[in-house]
Protein backbone atom coordinates (compact mmCIF):
# COMPACT_ATOMS: atom_id res chain seq x y z
CA UNK A 1 0.00 0.00 0.00
CA UNK A 2 1.75 3.48 -1.08
CA UNK A 3 1.89 5.93 1.89
CA UNK A 4 -0.79 8.44 0.92
CA UNK A 5 -3.54 5.69 1.95
CA UNK A 6 -1.59 4.69 5.03
CA UNK A 7 -1.74 8.20 5.92
CA UNK A 8 -5.41 8.58 4.71
CA UNK A 9 -6.80 5.55 6.79
CA UNK A 10 -4.51 6.65 9.72
CA UNK A 11 -6.08 10.57 9.63
CA UNK A 12 -9.92 8.78 9.58
CA UNK A 13 -9.27 6.50 12.90
CA UNK A 14 -7.62 9.65 14.73
CA UNK A 15 -10.15 12.15 14.37
CA UNK A 16 -12.42 11.17 16.87
CA UNK A 17 -9.59 11.14 19.17
CA UNK A 18 -8.62 14.61 17.80
CA UNK A 19 -11.99 15.93 18.83
CA UNK A 20 -11.51 14.33 22.20
CA UNK A 21 -8.15 15.90 22.83
CA UNK A 22 -8.75 19.82 21.61
CA UNK A 23 -11.03 20.79 24.46
CA UNK A 24 -8.60 18.85 26.80
CA UNK A 25 -5.68 20.64 25.22
CA UNK A 26 -7.49 23.73 25.49
CA UNK A 27 -8.17 23.44 29.63
CA UNK A 28 -4.73 22.49 30.11
CA UNK A 29 -2.83 25.06 27.85
CA UNK A 30 -5.48 27.57 29.49
CA UNK A 31 -4.40 26.33 33.29
CA UNK A 32 -0.78 26.55 32.31
CA UNK A 33 -1.00 29.91 31.30
CA UNK A 34 -2.82 30.84 33.95
CA UNK A 35 -0.05 29.03 36.49
CA UNK A 36 2.52 31.83 35.25
CA UNK A 37 3.99 29.14 32.21
CA UNK A 38 5.54 30.95 28.67
CA UNK A 39 3.48 29.39 25.43
CA UNK A 40 7.43 27.77 24.95
CA UNK A 41 6.85 26.04 28.12
CA UNK A 42 3.69 24.25 27.42
CA UNK A 43 5.18 23.82 23.91
CA UNK A 44 7.95 21.93 25.14
CA UNK A 45 5.70 20.00 27.92
CA UNK A 46 3.17 18.75 25.38
CA UNK A 47 6.49 17.18 22.87
CA UNK A 48 8.50 15.84 25.47
CA UNK A 49 6.54 14.60 28.13
CA UNK A 50 2.95 14.24 25.82
CA UNK A 51 0.63 12.26 28.08
CA UNK A 52 -2.44 14.72 29.19
CA UNK A 53 -2.71 13.50 32.91
CA UNK A 54 0.96 13.44 33.69
CA UNK A 55 1.31 17.25 31.99
CA UNK A 56 -1.87 18.70 34.27
CA UNK A 57 -0.77 16.81 37.43
CA UNK A 58 3.20 18.13 36.41
CA UNK A 59 1.42 21.96 36.24
CA UNK A 60 -0.33 21.61 39.33
CA UNK A 61 2.66 20.21 41.25
CA UNK A 62 4.94 23.06 40.43
CA UNK A 63 2.78 25.85 40.75
CA UNK A 64 2.42 24.05 44.27
CA UNK A 65 6.23 23.94 44.48
CA UNK A 66 6.63 20.48 44.87
CA UNK A 67 9.96 19.03 44.57
CA UNK A 68 11.04 17.91 41.32
CA UNK A 69 11.73 14.49 42.35
CA UNK A 70 8.61 14.09 43.52
CA UNK A 71 6.67 15.40 40.49
CA UNK A 72 9.04 12.96 37.98
CA UNK A 73 8.01 9.89 40.55
CA UNK A 74 4.29 10.88 40.39
CA UNK A 75 4.71 10.95 36.80
CA UNK A 76 6.04 7.89 36.47
CA UNK A 77 3.32 6.40 38.51
CA UNK A 78 0.71 8.08 36.49
CA UNK A 79 2.33 6.13 33.36
CA UNK A 80 3.17 2.81 33.84
CA UNK A 81 -0.62 2.07 32.86
CA UNK A 82 1.25 2.23 29.20
CA UNK A 83 3.49 -0.48 29.86
CA UNK A 84 0.29 -2.05 30.09
CA UNK A 85 -1.01 -1.11 26.98
CA UNK A 86 2.56 -1.29 25.11
CA UNK A 87 2.28 -4.98 26.01
CA UNK A 88 -0.60 -5.64 24.35
CA UNK A 89 0.27 -3.72 21.36
CA UNK A 90 3.65 -5.74 21.18
CA UNK A 91 1.58 -8.77 19.70
CA UNK A 92 0.81 -6.76 16.64
CA UNK A 93 3.84 -5.42 16.25
CA UNK A 94 5.87 -9.01 16.07
CA UNK A 95 8.78 -8.25 14.34
CA UNK A 96 8.81 -4.70 13.25
CA UNK A 97 11.87 -2.75 13.52
CA UNK A 98 13.68 -1.44 16.24
CA UNK A 99 13.65 2.09 14.79
CA UNK A 100 10.11 1.73 14.52
CA UNK A 101 9.04 0.41 17.79
CA UNK A 102 10.94 3.61 18.81
CA UNK A 103 8.94 5.93 17.01
CA UNK A 104 5.72 4.34 17.82
CA UNK A 105 5.97 3.89 21.15
CA UNK A 106 6.42 8.27 21.51
CA UNK A 107 2.83 8.30 21.02
CA UNK A 108 1.31 5.34 22.37
CA UNK A 109 -1.70 6.88 24.98
CA UNK A 110 -4.99 5.82 26.27
CA UNK A 111 -6.93 6.84 23.32
CA UNK A 112 -4.42 5.80 20.42
CA UNK A 113 -3.65 2.50 22.23
CA UNK A 114 -7.43 1.53 22.15
CA UNK A 115 -7.82 2.40 18.93
CA UNK A 116 -5.58 0.94 17.32
CA UNK A 117 -6.11 -2.26 19.39
CA UNK A 118 -10.00 -1.87 17.29
CA UNK A 119 -7.99 -2.17 14.68
CA UNK A 120 -5.31 -4.89 14.77
CA UNK A 121 -8.08 -7.10 16.24
CA UNK A 122 -10.57 -6.43 13.31
CA UNK A 123 -7.45 -5.98 10.61
CA UNK A 124 -6.15 -5.77 7.97
CA UNK A 125 -4.34 -2.67 9.99
CA UNK A 126 -0.64 -1.72 8.99
CA UNK A 127 1.84 -0.65 11.85
CA UNK A 128 2.29 2.64 9.57
CA UNK A 129 -1.74 3.07 9.58
CA UNK A 130 -1.24 2.77 13.90
CA UNK A 131 1.47 4.94 13.50
CA UNK A 132 -0.37 7.98 11.70
CA UNK A 133 -2.92 7.80 14.24
CA UNK A 134 -0.69 8.26 17.07
CA UNK A 135 1.27 10.80 15.30
CA UNK A 136 -1.63 12.70 14.09
CA UNK A 137 -3.37 12.40 17.84
CA UNK A 138 0.32 13.93 19.07
CA UNK A 139 0.00 16.99 16.46
CA UNK A 140 -3.96 17.59 17.87
CA UNK A 141 -2.46 17.36 21.32
CA UNK A 142 0.33 19.81 21.17
CA UNK A 143 -1.21 22.27 18.76
CA UNK A 144 -5.00 22.66 21.06
CA UNK A 145 -2.26 23.16 23.90
CA UNK A 146 -0.61 25.65 22.39
CA UNK A 147 -3.88 27.35 21.27
CA UNK A 148 -5.43 27.08 24.61
CA UNK A 149 -2.21 28.82 26.57
CA UNK A 150 -2.67 31.51 23.26
CA UNK A 151 -6.40 32.47 23.53
CA UNK A 152 -8.50 29.80 25.54
CA UNK A 153 -9.55 32.35 27.95
CA UNK A 154 -11.86 34.03 25.30
CA UNK A 155 -13.95 30.06 25.11
CA UNK A 156 -16.57 29.97 28.12
CA UNK A 157 -16.22 26.88 30.50
CA UNK A 158 -18.28 24.25 29.73
CA UNK A 159 -19.96 25.07 26.11
CA UNK A 160 -21.01 23.27 23.92
CA UNK A 161 -20.55 19.78 26.65
CA UNK A 162 -16.49 20.01 25.80
CA UNK A 163 -16.16 18.98 29.29
CA UNK A 164 -18.01 15.30 28.62
CA UNK A 165 -15.52 14.89 25.29
CA UNK A 166 -12.99 12.50 26.89
CA UNK A 167 -15.69 10.38 28.94
CA UNK A 168 -18.15 9.91 25.66
CA UNK A 169 -14.44 9.31 24.24
CA UNK A 170 -13.44 6.30 27.01
CA UNK A 171 -17.20 4.59 27.20
CA UNK A 172 -17.13 4.47 23.52
CA UNK A 173 -13.26 2.68 23.45
CA UNK A 174 -14.70 0.60 26.30
CA UNK A 175 -17.70 -0.43 24.72
CA UNK A 176 -15.95 -1.58 20.99
CA UNK A 177 -13.66 -4.03 23.82
CA UNK A 178 -16.66 -6.07 24.85
CA UNK A 179 -16.55 -9.08 22.63
CA UNK A 180 -17.48 -11.43 24.93
CA UNK A 181 -18.56 -13.11 28.43
CA UNK A 182 -14.86 -12.97 29.43
CA UNK A 183 -14.38 -9.29 28.70
CA UNK A 184 -17.98 -8.09 30.37
CA UNK A 185 -16.93 -9.69 33.46
CA UNK A 186 -13.36 -8.23 33.22
CA UNK A 187 -14.67 -4.80 32.82
CA UNK A 188 -16.85 -5.18 35.69
CA UNK A 189 -14.28 -6.72 38.03
CA UNK A 190 -11.77 -3.70 36.91
CA UNK A 191 -14.13 -1.31 36.96
CA UNK A 192 -15.11 -1.91 40.54
CA UNK A 193 -11.93 -2.89 42.02
CA UNK A 194 -10.89 0.39 40.36
CA UNK A 195 -13.16 2.35 42.09
CA UNK A 196 -13.03 0.90 45.71
CA UNK A 197 -9.21 1.68 45.03
CA UNK A 198 -9.57 4.90 43.99
CA UNK A 199 -11.94 5.50 47.12
CA UNK A 200 -9.30 4.02 49.73
CA UNK A 201 -5.92 4.71 48.31
CA UNK A 202 -4.66 8.36 47.54
CA UNK A 203 -2.81 8.92 44.19
CA UNK A 204 -3.41 7.52 40.94
CA UNK A 205 -2.02 3.98 41.23
CA UNK A 206 -6.01 2.49 41.26
CA UNK A 207 -5.73 2.41 36.94
CA UNK A 208 -2.94 0.15 36.93
CA UNK A 209 -3.85 -1.62 39.90
CA UNK A 210 -7.35 -2.01 39.16
CA UNK A 211 -7.17 -3.29 36.26
CA UNK A 212 -3.79 -6.07 36.56
CA UNK A 213 -6.23 -7.23 38.98
CA UNK A 214 -9.10 -7.44 37.27
CA UNK A 215 -7.56 -8.83 34.12
CA UNK A 216 -6.29 -11.34 36.75
CA UNK A 217 -9.05 -12.17 37.94
CA UNK A 218 -11.27 -12.42 34.55
CA UNK A 219 -8.26 -14.61 33.01
CA UNK A 220 -8.36 -17.40 36.12
CA UNK A 221 -12.18 -16.97 35.72
CA UNK A 222 -12.35 -17.93 31.67
CA UNK A 223 -9.57 -20.41 32.52
CA UNK A 224 -11.85 -21.97 35.08
CA UNK A 225 -14.87 -22.24 32.91
CA UNK A 226 -12.92 -23.68 30.26
CA UNK A 227 -11.66 -26.86 32.41
CA UNK A 228 -14.65 -27.22 34.13
CA UNK A 229 -16.22 -27.15 30.62
CA UNK A 230 -13.72 -29.76 28.81
CA UNK A 231 -14.09 -32.25 32.24
CA UNK A 232 -17.75 -32.15 31.61
CA UNK A 233 -17.61 -32.97 27.88
CA UNK A 234 -15.88 -36.20 28.85
CA UNK A 235 -18.47 -37.19 31.52
CA UNK B 1 12.26 31.41 28.03
CA UNK B 2 12.24 28.57 29.97
CA UNK B 3 15.06 28.06 32.49
CA UNK B 4 17.41 25.00 32.52
CA UNK B 5 15.73 24.01 35.99
CA UNK B 6 12.48 23.76 33.55
CA UNK B 7 14.29 21.99 31.13
CA UNK B 8 15.86 19.26 32.78
CA UNK B 9 12.34 18.49 34.98
CA UNK B 10 10.50 18.57 31.48
CA UNK B 11 13.85 16.39 30.04
CA UNK B 12 13.03 13.91 33.33
CA UNK B 13 9.33 13.67 32.71
CA UNK B 14 9.49 12.81 29.20
CA UNK B 15 11.89 10.12 30.09
CA UNK B 16 9.42 8.28 32.73
CA UNK B 17 6.66 8.97 30.23
CA UNK B 18 8.68 7.51 27.52
CA UNK B 19 10.22 4.47 29.02
CA UNK B 20 7.17 2.44 29.85
CA UNK B 21 5.43 3.18 26.33
CA UNK B 22 8.70 2.01 24.74
CA UNK B 23 9.86 -1.10 27.20
CA UNK B 24 7.42 -3.60 26.35
CA UNK B 25 7.41 -2.79 23.01
CA UNK B 26 10.78 -3.24 21.89
CA UNK B 27 11.78 -6.14 23.75
CA UNK B 28 8.30 -8.66 23.71
CA UNK B 29 7.76 -7.46 19.52
CA UNK B 30 11.27 -9.20 19.07
CA UNK B 31 9.83 -12.63 20.49
CA UNK B 32 7.60 -15.32 20.59
CA UNK B 33 5.21 -14.74 23.55
CA UNK B 34 3.73 -17.70 25.56
CA UNK B 35 -0.08 -18.26 24.67
CA UNK B 36 -1.43 -17.51 28.54
CA UNK B 37 0.48 -14.71 28.28
CA UNK B 38 -1.22 -13.73 25.46
CA UNK B 39 -4.44 -14.50 26.67
CA UNK B 40 -3.74 -12.90 30.05
CA UNK B 41 -2.47 -9.30 27.59
CA UNK B 42 -5.46 -9.69 25.48
CA UNK B 43 -8.36 -9.00 28.53
CA UNK B 44 -5.87 -6.09 29.77
CA UNK B 45 -7.26 -3.26 27.14
CA UNK B 46 -10.75 -4.38 28.17
CA UNK B 47 -9.38 -3.80 32.24
CA UNK B 48 -7.55 -0.39 31.51
CA UNK B 49 -10.71 1.13 29.95
CA UNK B 50 -13.37 -0.14 32.60
CA UNK B 51 -11.24 0.98 34.91
CA UNK B 52 -10.81 4.81 33.39
CA UNK B 53 -14.77 4.81 32.85
CA UNK B 54 -15.66 3.81 36.00
CA UNK B 55 -13.47 5.78 38.38
CA UNK B 56 -14.36 8.58 35.65
CA UNK B 57 -18.03 8.22 36.34
CA UNK B 58 -19.00 7.27 39.89
CA UNK B 59 -15.99 8.61 41.83
CA UNK B 60 -16.07 12.59 41.86
CA UNK B 61 -14.77 15.43 43.57
CA UNK B 62 -11.70 16.40 46.15
CA UNK B 63 -11.94 14.68 48.66
CA UNK B 64 -12.62 11.81 46.12
CA UNK B 65 -16.38 10.18 46.89
CA UNK B 66 -18.62 7.66 45.49
CA UNK B 67 -21.40 9.28 43.47
CA UNK B 68 -23.37 6.50 41.63
CA UNK B 69 -26.08 8.63 40.23
CA UNK B 70 -25.25 11.94 38.68
CA UNK B 71 -25.34 14.15 35.74
CA UNK B 72 -21.92 12.28 33.95
CA UNK B 73 -22.97 8.90 34.99
CA UNK B 74 -26.56 9.28 33.81
CA UNK B 75 -25.56 10.57 30.40
CA UNK B 76 -23.33 7.51 30.09
CA UNK B 77 -26.14 5.59 29.90
CA UNK B 78 -27.87 7.00 26.44
CA UNK B 79 -23.94 7.48 25.28
CA UNK B 80 -23.13 4.17 25.63
CA UNK B 81 -25.76 2.77 23.92
CA UNK B 82 -24.86 5.20 20.97
CA UNK B 83 -21.57 3.65 21.31
CA UNK B 84 -22.93 0.21 21.09
CA UNK B 85 -25.44 0.98 18.08
CA UNK B 86 -23.19 3.07 16.05
CA UNK B 87 -19.55 1.79 16.80
CA UNK B 88 -18.45 5.11 15.92
CA UNK B 89 -16.01 6.96 17.64
CA UNK B 90 -16.58 10.33 16.48
CA UNK B 91 -20.60 9.95 16.95
CA UNK B 92 -20.53 8.84 20.63
CA UNK B 93 -18.06 11.60 21.64
CA UNK B 94 -20.35 14.34 19.02
CA UNK B 95 -23.82 13.06 21.02
CA UNK B 96 -22.21 12.34 24.53
CA UNK B 97 -21.11 16.17 24.35
CA UNK B 98 -24.72 17.10 22.92
CA UNK B 99 -26.39 15.31 25.32
CA UNK B 100 -24.29 16.52 28.23
CA UNK B 101 -24.40 19.83 27.23
CA UNK B 102 -28.84 19.68 26.99
CA UNK B 103 -28.58 17.80 29.81
CA UNK B 104 -27.09 20.44 31.93
CA UNK B 105 -29.17 23.00 30.76
CA UNK B 106 -32.29 21.47 31.71
CA UNK B 107 -31.82 19.76 34.65
CA UNK B 108 -29.24 21.96 36.70
CA UNK B 109 -31.27 24.91 37.78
Amino acid sequence: MPFMTFAKEGMRAAWPICIGYFPLGLAFGILAQKAGFGLLDIALMSVVVFAGSSQFIGVAMLSSGAAPTSIVLTTFMVNLRHFLMSSSLAVYLHGAGRRFISLFAYGVTDESFAVNMVRFREGPWHPYEALTVNHIANFAWIASTILGGYGGQFIPAGSFGIDYALSAMFLCLLAFQLRGRRYLLTAVISGALASIIALMVPGNSFVVAGSLLGATAGFALARYAERKRRSCARC
Amino acid sequence: MPDADYILLIAAMGLVTYIPRWLPLYFLSQRKLPSWFVEWLDLIPVAILSSLVFSDLFVIGNPRHLDILQMKSIVAVPTFLIALRTKSLGWTVISGMMLFWVAERFFSG
